[in-house]
């Protein structure tokens, strides 16, 4: 099975890989795997006062098709609001990457994993914005 | 011949287990291989050799099913009702998917080492304990038949089998001299 050169590009060069720091108020993060194939990705995102995300940045253990799915994922993250964030669709990833079939499944992990980062942040905002019991 | 609808354990006349006896299954799988080998029916009809090769396939597999543990954890949840879906993709345990990524990256500094030889080791052993402890914790779920969590640990084992399977590519690079970092 060949990959497309655009998922070669996303694994030979991919965009955003690191880390933020995870206990910062303005960072999400989420992890997602696959137990299909074993694979684990983390993207983390940082949101500013205006609710746009101004990083984005991931690691992926994984195949070709699961690295290119979280890059691109973060290249298109950056700059949007949250809701315009959660409104990318693995469908849309796979298009793009245009992924055979049966690596599908990397762009699904790849929007758990925007979403998983969404709720994360989401949460802590609500958690610090509850008042002090 | 063999009986295409029987169950792995059945057709190995061996108990439904967690813990097959490995020397038995061994022994019965050769006895059946021979019997249903295509090359006894080489001189037979098609239809015959063509149910050979089908009859051989099913004892192969069998036998992988149940000398794998990980194989033989799906199946024995199959033969419980449960079917497990590692396709679907699941948020797990957020704390299970950070250890995942400390040992992933512990894997990739090892590669850059001059003398990995120790690091390796010792990962090895970890995650084979690892996955030993998972397998009790199965065999625990599964004997109470608390089906759901015995698929919880059928999903996390996937994860360590590719761990332990990405070290030992790792151990025999190195076994041959091989540089690790050549991807």
């Amino acid at each position: 099975m060949a990959y497309s050169d655009k998922v070669i590009d996303h694994y030979e060069n991919p965009r955003n890989v690191g880390k933020l720091d995870q206990n910062s108020h303005n960072v999400g993060t989420g992890m997602v795997g696959a137990p299909a194939c074993g694979d684990v990705m983390r993207l983390q995102i940082q949101v500013n006062d205006d609710g746009v995300i101004e990083d984005a940045r991931f690691k992926t253990y994984g195949c070709g098709s699961a690295i290119a799915s979280s890059s691109l994922a973060t290249e298109w993250m950056k700059g949007k609001t949250l809701e315009e964030a959660a409104t990318i669709k693995n469908s849309d990833i796979a298009e793009e990457l245009a992924l055979p079939p049966v690596k599908i499944h990397c762009s699904v992990l790849a929007e758990d994993a925007i979403r998983a980062a969404i709720d994360d942040y989401r949460s802590k905002q609500n958690h610090d914005a509850a008042p002090a019991a | 011949m063999v009986d295409l609808t029987q169950n792995y354990f059945e057709l190995f006349e061996l108990p439904v287990s967690c813990q097959p006896d490995q020397q038995l299954l061994a022994r019965q799988y050769r006895a059946l291989q021979r019997t249903v080998h295509p090359d006894r029916f080489a001189a037979d009809s098609e239809r015959q050799q063509r149910l050979s090769v089908q009859y051989a396939a099913f004892v192969n597999e069998a036998f992988h099913t149940l000398k794998q543990p990980l194989a033989r954890a799906v199946y024995l949840l199959r033969l419980a009702g449960r079917e497990v879906d590692m396709e679907r993709n699941t948020v797990m345990d957020a704390q299970f998917l950070m250890a995942q990524m400390e040992l992933r990256d512990e894997v990739s500094e090892l590669k850059a080492q001059a003398n990995p030889e120790a690091d390796l080791e010792r990962l090895i052993k970890l995650v084979d304990d690892d996955n030993t402890a998972y397998f009790n914790q199965f065999e625990q779920h599964w004997q109470a038949q608390e089906l759901e969590q015995a698929e919880t640990i059928v999903r996390k084992m996937q994860f360590m089998v590719k761990l332990a399977a990405e070290l030992a590519q790792l151990e025999s690079k190195l076994l041959d001299d091989q540089p690790l970092n050549d991807e």
